[in-house]
């Protein structure tokens, strides 16, 4: 019996960490029930198996399974590796304290803190916070309720109205992950005493009250070291590059001519270094026109860069115009160029005012200019809080549809594909390269151009290419992370916030659903890699830029969340995937087909349980595979055996009886 | 014959011209002689057999008579004619557009109306494609039955007219517009036949669509006269439910505790009553004959806890006579003591939409699907969330599924007996009784009890098929008509969508059987009742009174599909139940147990206004009848409550391990009911996912679950092999896997199996119209003109 009371306990804590017990119980249910049953069995054996070894061992099919509440595990995970031999932690789960990562360390802790859960209702129990996590554990329900979130989602904390009649005072907890938490607490008789809640207003938010973001301390080692898995050269090298018509240059080696730019820079074989400066001082920012991708057969490329800097006035740039032209004749498919502004013409035209605009197609002769008019940081921003307003905490039945529609977010993550599909199609179907732009090109041209790879490359549908995409086109061309997510930042009114890495990830998605098998990772690949986007556990999307990183020498002081993904890729494998990589993908950018990602902005939500039976199934079958596969061949043996017996004992006999079986592989 | 290949040779240049020439002769304000000529050298061609048949505009006149004008020398421009089969009239170059652009293209051929189906038959070859294995052996591509049109359009210019039958004299329009059932469009160019031909055809179509007729013109009847089927094969498959024993045996195996009827047998008692059913024990003789089998408690289904389910056509309430009260109450009383002395009724009409308003939301729904050009469906795409949500179609599937868990929940946690009414009581009866069953019972989730389960509770249920669809087009069943199997085949593909492994029938069926709907050949959908059916079949029969006409019914799939196209109607996805889990069951009723007190007063409600008035509140007092429904007009205050009940059931449920042979209930979250993509988007060439859609998974597993069977069949002969010394030689079974496999090297799309390797030029849809509607609604402030990067305090 206790053992029965120490192991839903501990399931609750590698399960979920999360959120709610009913959901995690369902989940558990669905799939894990059966696999912990069978490692409990096991190691009811062999006691001396250790924790970690069951957790990762039952926590798999969950992945598969269950989007919605797995995500925080991963917190957990690494933690697991990290002491693999912790036996005595076992007793520990019974405790109202969470399991330490690494230089971890509890800030503060207060007991009869009230969770007032949208789902269950109010749970009273120990809170505890630490430099990483807010850790909420309520012992008075079987299994008992655990909520676990790093403190890097947490984007507001504030006081909601003042004391009540019972002495309680009530904090909301806004989350960058589509949720808000409330929770209420007796107030503090001590004056002097800070309030648990003024403690996690300052470790919530490291950077604005001098204090170190969590991922510089977090020392855990890994078997791979995940800053490793993107080296610029090789990618090109991939990708054929440098070839006759194009060259890698090292005019950026130390951030001289652009620094939100990666050192490592592909331009046309025909410019001198001298003329890449000139056309600098024509482009936003410096951002020049280089290479993303290049057509292995076609040679059409997909260049990206900022907006030209026409001004009111119609400025020119000859240099800016024959880069251009080099930049078409090094394709000898196609006379054309295609230009994708991602900006509505009307927002381009006002950039001229400040400067900016886009390209005339006077000035730029065989250029075709395309607008693709999708929207700013600040549209996008609002159309997700309207989003959490329609699914966070409960779903209106009644109009979901029409209230969906409002949020208009669907409709952004049409724009945006339909975008990335326009390009896509030039350069595959028309064999044209294309250069792609915005105002600054490091928004949403980083979401169109690596949409528009991932449509036309294979090798960023794996896991590791999918990584190295990242990598490229959104950590060393310039998206700002830690501008537009405020990683440890208090300010969360920030303007410069913006889900553009998010929406980036649903469209990708949004092709997951479209071409289940194409993609090598499933859909908790992606909600992983979202999760730790705001945990501040790995220095992945630290800064702001390439050059940032290397000065705050975050390869030396903060571990990659490759590092954790690619310990154990098994967890974010897709098992329906066929290596097509030759394919392109050409999704449909109708309404008919997108859909909300449930999975992710719902997983909060009890009764949205995920629906991916099919992985399920798949996985069974597969181990049935392989099971009667060593039927097979043992029966095999045994015949063969015994048909050698038999022919020996009818030595001479010059009939086969038994021909060999074929057996799958 | 050189001359013929000249003249086809002739006729392919001027097809690879015809964008070109017909702009030419449309920009032209006169057409010269020159264009007269190729116009007259178009038509000819086409109409190479030479005089067209005499349409007959009679539909009363015998098929002889056609047979007889008919000129032999027509037959190869015929598509294959099924037996039975007669043209009525056909006109030849008549051009079909491509449906998939705008830019007026299309194919030559002859176009048909016969007594069966509206056929094409293109002038060119017929390109022998992979694609052909999902083949309809009824009807082809280019082929609508008769009763599979839903609309007919007459176009001209940019106009276009909906053509409601009636004579149409003298005028016909250059541009046939048809919408069918199965959502499919075809346009048709009339004007480069001869006028009297496309006369002839257009009139010919819109008589036979669109004008009353009667139920012997239906085709199965002269098809069932020229064809025999074995009938042993079908009775082997599902059960029929049209025998005493297909009844007594449904009710051994749920161990139901009712009576079966077997005295209308011959229609006796009612026409309107099914040939054999079952109502409770009390139900005595006389109470059967009363109110022409109104307010009768039919058995449907019996709990393992002992307490059932009844539906039953309510009796309008008639104020000046009491006796239809009392013999209600006498019923229900009957209905209690069944199991426990408890009862629910419920009555749907209260609570459900309407025939009526099924109809006008599906009228509302479909429009959405039935797409005549590009610009026209990307336009609709921006509004499409809105759209579904004010069709309200949707929202009627919630509403169904949501009253089938309110009766499971009566079922599974109280134990009570429900009884389900309504007026006529086989419409939404139908539905919901299905749907619960579907819910409950793990054996209609298999493809055969799904069969059954259609036959028992639509078939012999008594769900007026015909009525609902109007195939006759009569004036006054205009009415009547709603698809209402339709929606339960909705809210079934639903539950499949949710809860797939535990189903063994595929999307690809269900999307078929609704086809079948619209072909009128089985006698499963032709009949308002068994009644009906049975002095119908006798009727027509061409022998003695005694061997009624003997029609396929839709469970012979063989009339319409190959075995290989058959086996995508199994659900690769569908767990087989464990051998040793046939007595979980049995382990479920201790539960029951302790509910086997009296209910207590604890079940009193508030008095609502319901079909037992205050006179009724004594027996309600005895029973503890307790009324489910809530008022959907006048939101009372327990409407709230009854679907937080609801919620709570299904949240309590969720908790229980997952069980694909227990019972399954649907989320009902407005994100969790979806649009039935397969059925309704499969003919829609621009959301067609190239290399993906579902087929992509589906095709995976069943190229292991081939591979899984492969090997068990190899363990099975290593083990005959090593008993005995013979090969086990069993039959391959065949799989969907080997079907799809087969076509691994075929691109798929997501509209597999009903579209396959059409040469799609491999191109994205690209579209058109994006952004006209988004912005200009309440963006709020200046956002949009913001730039991206803050204020100056954000330069970092």
């Amino acid at each position: 019996m206790r053992r029965n009371i120490l192991d839903s306990e501990y399931t609750v804590c590698h399960y979920t960490t999360v959120i709610q017990w009913k959901m995690l119980k369902y989940s558990l249910n669905l799939t894990g029930i059966r696999v912990t049953k069978v490692a409990m069995g096991d190691s009811s054996k062999s006691t001396s198996t250790s924790r970690s070894d069951r957790s990762t061992h039952a926590a798999k099919p969950t992945f598969a399974m269950s989007s919605d509440n797995v995500s925080i595990s991963t917190d957990f995970s690494p933690e697991l590796r990290g002491r693999p031999k912790a036996v005595a932690k076992v007793l520990r789960d019974s405790k109202e304290e969470p399991q330490l990562l690494p230089k971890e360390s509890v800030q503060d802790m207060a007991k009869d803190v009230t969770y007032i859960c949208p789902y269950i209702g109010a749970l009273r129990g120990t809170l505890t916070v630490t430099n990483y996590r807010l850790f909420f554990k309520c012992m008075d329900r079987e299994p008992a309720f655990v909520l676990d979130l790093p403190l890097g989602v947490v984007s507001r904390v504030e006081k909601i109205g003042g004391a009540s009649s019972r002495g309680e005072v009530s904090y909301g907890l806004a989350c960058k992950d589509i949720r808000n938490l409330r929770f209420a607490h007796k107030q503090m008789e001590d004056s002097l005493r800070k309030s648990i809640f003024e403690i996690l207003m300052k470790c919530a938010f490291p950077v604005s009250n001098g204090l170190t973001i969590f991922a510089f301390e977090y020392g855990q080692v890994y078997p791979e070291n995940g800053w490793k898995v993107y080296d610029a050269q090789a990618e090109y090298k991939r990708q054929g590059l440098p070839n006759e018509s194009w060259r890698i240059t090292k005019v950026n080696d130390h951030y001289e001519l652009c620094d939100t730019y990666p050192s490592t820079l592909v331009v046309p074989v025909n410019i001198p270094d001298e003329e890449l400066k000139r056309v600098a001082a024509f482009r936003a920012k410096g951002r020049i026109p280089v290479l993303s991708w290049i057509h292995p057969e076609s040679q059409a490329t997909v260049i990206r860069c900022s907006q030209p800097m026409v001004g009111v006035n119609g400025k020119r740039s000859k240099d800016d115009e024959k880069y251009l032209q080099t930049i078409m004749d090094a394709n000898a498919q196609s006379h054309k160029l295609f230009i994708f502004d991602a900006r509505p013409s009307v927002n381009a035209a006002a950039n001229k005012m400040k400067g900016g605009g886009y390209e005339s197609e006077d000035a730029y002769q065989n250029a075709e200019l395309v607008f693709l008019d999708i929207h700013n940081i600040h549209v996008m921003r609002e159309s997700l809080r309207k989003l959490k307003e329609v699914v966070y905490p409960n779903i209106e039945e009644s109009h979901w549809f029409s209230n969906l529609e409002s949020t208009h977010w669907l409709e952004h993550i049409k724009l945006i594909l339909a975008g990335a599909l326009r390009i896509a199609d030039k350069v595959e179907s028309g064999k044209t390269s294309v250069v792609v732009h915005c105002s600054d090109g490091w928004d949403r041209t980083a979401q169109l151009a690596s949409l528009a790879m991932v449509m036309l490359d294979g090798h960023y549908r794996t896991i590791r290419g999918f990584q190295v995409l990242l990598e490229k086109e959104w950590l060393s061309f310039g998206h700002r992370f830690q501008l537009r997510i405020g990683h440890g930042d208090k300010n969360h009114t920030d303007a410069d916030r913006s889900p553009v890495f998010l929406q980036f990830i649903d469209c990708v998605w949004q092709m997951t659903r479209q071409f289940p098998a194409a993609f090598e990772f499933n859909e908790y690949f992606l909600i992983t890699i979202l999760d730790h986007l705001y945990s501040c556990l790995f220095g992945t999307f630290m800064c702001n830029s390439e050059q940032q990183r290397v000065k705050e020498e975050l390869p030396k002081k903060t571990v990659s969340l490759w590092a954790y993904i690619n310990s154990q890729p098994e967890e974010f494998t897709n098992p329906l995937y066929v290596n097509y990589s030759n394919h392109v993908l050409f999704p449909v950018v109708s309404m008919r087909h997108l859909e909300l990602w449930v999975g992710y902005y719902i997983r909060w939500n009890p009764r949205m349980r995920p629906q991916e039976p099919v992985h399920q199934r798949y996985k069974e079958l597969l181990a049935k595979r392989a099971e009667l596969q060593k039927r097979v061949e043992e029966l095999q043996r045994e015949v063969t055996n015994r048909s050698a017996s038999s022919s020996s004992e009818r030595a001479g006999s010059p009939t086969r009886s038994i021909t060999p079986v074929q057996t799958f592989v | 014959m050189r001359m013929f290949d000249g003249r086809v040779l002739l006729k392919q240049v001027i097809l690879l011209f015809w964008p070109l020439i017909s702009t030419w002769v449309q920009g032209a304000e006169k057409i010269d002689s020159c264009q007269l000529q190729v116009l007259e050298m178009l038509s000819s061609l086409g109409s190479a057999g030479g005089k067209s048949a005499k349409p007959s505009f009679v539909s009363y006149v015998t098929p002889e008579e056609i047979k007889s004008e008919k000129e032999p020398s027509r037959k190869e421009k015929h598509p294959d004619l099924l037996p039975g089969e007669v043209v009525f009239c056909s006109a030849s170059t008549v051009l079909k557009y491509t449906q998939d652009d705008l830019s007026q293209r299309g194919v030559f051929g002859v176009l048909l109306c016969t007594n069966f189906r509206v056929s094409f038959v293109s002038d060119e070859e017929p390109t022998e494609e992979m694609g052909q294995l999902f083949k309809n052996k009824l009807y082809g591509e280019n082929d609508i039955p008769l009763s599979c049109v839903d609309n007919i359009y007459g176009g001209s210019e940019d106009k276009r007219k909906l053509i409601t039958g009636g004579l149409v004299k003298n005028k016909y329009p250059s541009k046939m517009i048809i919408h069918c059932k199965d959502l499919r469009v075809f346009q048709f160019s009339l004007s480069f036949s001869k006028e009297e031909d496309a006369k002839k055809i257009f009139q010919g179509i819109v008589h036979h669509c669109l004008e009353p007729k009667s139920l012997r013109c239906l085709f199965a009847f002269s098809y069932c006269e020229n064809t025999s089927y074995p009938e042993a094969q079908r009775k082997k498959q599902t059960v029929m439910f049209d025998s005493v024993e297909d009844w007594t045996q449904d009710m051994k195996r749920t161990k139901g505790n009712c009576r079966v009827v077997s005295e209308n047998s011959n229609f006796e008692l009612s026409p309107k009553l099914p040939q054999y059913f079952i109502v409770p024990k009390n139900v005595s003789d006389e109470d059967l004959t009363k109110y022409q089998g109104k307010g009768l408690p039919m058995w449907c289904w019996s709990h393992h806890s002992g307490c059932a389910l009844f539906k039953t056509a309510s009796i309008p309430l008639v104020q000046e006579d009491n006796v239809p009260q009392t013999y209600m109450e006498k019923m229900l009383t009957a209905v209690a003591h069944n199991h426990l002395y408890s009862v629910k009724t419920e009555d749907l009409s209260d609570t459900l939409p309407t025939v009526q308003d099924i109809l006008l939301s599906y009228n509302k729904f479909k429009q959405f699907f039935l797409i005549d050009n590009t610009t026209e469906f990307w336009m609709s795409d921006m509004k499409w969330f809105s759209s579904l949500d004010n069709c309200g179609w949707l929202d009627i599937i919630r509403q169904c599924l949501q009253k089938a868990v309110e009766v499971v929940e009566s079922l599974e946690k109280e134990n009570t007996n429900v009884l389900i009414m309504e007026e006529g009581g086989s419409d939404l009866c139908c539905v919901v009784s299905s749907l619960v069953q579907l819910m409950l019972d793990p054996y209609y989730r298999t493809l055969l009890g799904f069969q059954s389960l259609v036959q028992k509770e639509w078939v012999a249920g008594g769900h007026a098929f015909l009525d609902r669809s109007n195939h006759l087009h009569l004036k006054d069943k205009v009415e009547s008509q709603s698809p209402v199997f339709l929606l339960f085949l909705e809210c079934v593909w639903q539950l499949q969508q949710q809860h797939g492994p535990a189903f063994q029938f595929s999307e690809t069926y269900l999307t078929v059987l609704s086809d079948s709907v619209h072909v009128p050949v089985f006698t499963t959908f032709l009949f308002n009742n068994d009644g009906h059916r049975d002095s119908l079949l006798r009727a027509e029969s061409p022998h003695t009174q005694r061997s009624p006409l003997n029609c396929p019914t839709v469970w012979d799939w063989s009339v319409q599909f190959d075995c290989k196209a058959q086996d995508l109607f199994t659900n690769p996805l569908y767990t087989e139940k464990p051998k040793q889990d046939t007595s979980v069951r049995k382990s479920y009723r201790p539960r029951h147990l302790r509910q086997l007190s009296l209910p207590s007063s604890a079940f009193k409600t508030p008095p609502k206004k319901g079909f037992f008035k205050d006179e009724a509140d004594n027996l309600k007092k005895i029973l503890g009848v307790k009324r489910l429904s809530r008022w959907m007009l006048s939101p009372s205050s327990d409407s709230p409550q009854t679907s937080s009940s609801v919620r709570e059931f299904y949240e309590a449920w969720q908790t229980k391990p997952l069980d694909y042979h227990g019972l399954l209930l649907p989320c009902l979250d407005g994100p969790s009911i979806r649009v039935w993509m397969q059925r309704y988007l499969r003919w829609i060439h621009d959301v067609q996912i190239l290399g993906g859609g579902p087929v992509a998974m589906l095709s995976k597993v069943s190229e292991i679950l081939g591979e899984v069977q492969e090997l068990q069949r190899q363990l099975d002969r290593h083990g005959c092999t090593l008993t005995s010394n013979h090969k086990g030689a069993r039959p391959r079974a065949k799989t969907a896997a080997a079907v799809i496999a087969a076509r691994s090297s075929v691109r798929l799309s997501s509209s597999f199996p009903f579209v396959t390797s059409r040469n799609w030029a491999f191109k994205p849809a690209i579209p058109t119209s994006l952004l006209q509607s988004l912005m200009v609604t309440g963006m709020p402030g200046n956002l949009a003109d913001r730039e991206d990067d803050g204020g100056p305090e954000s330069l970092v």
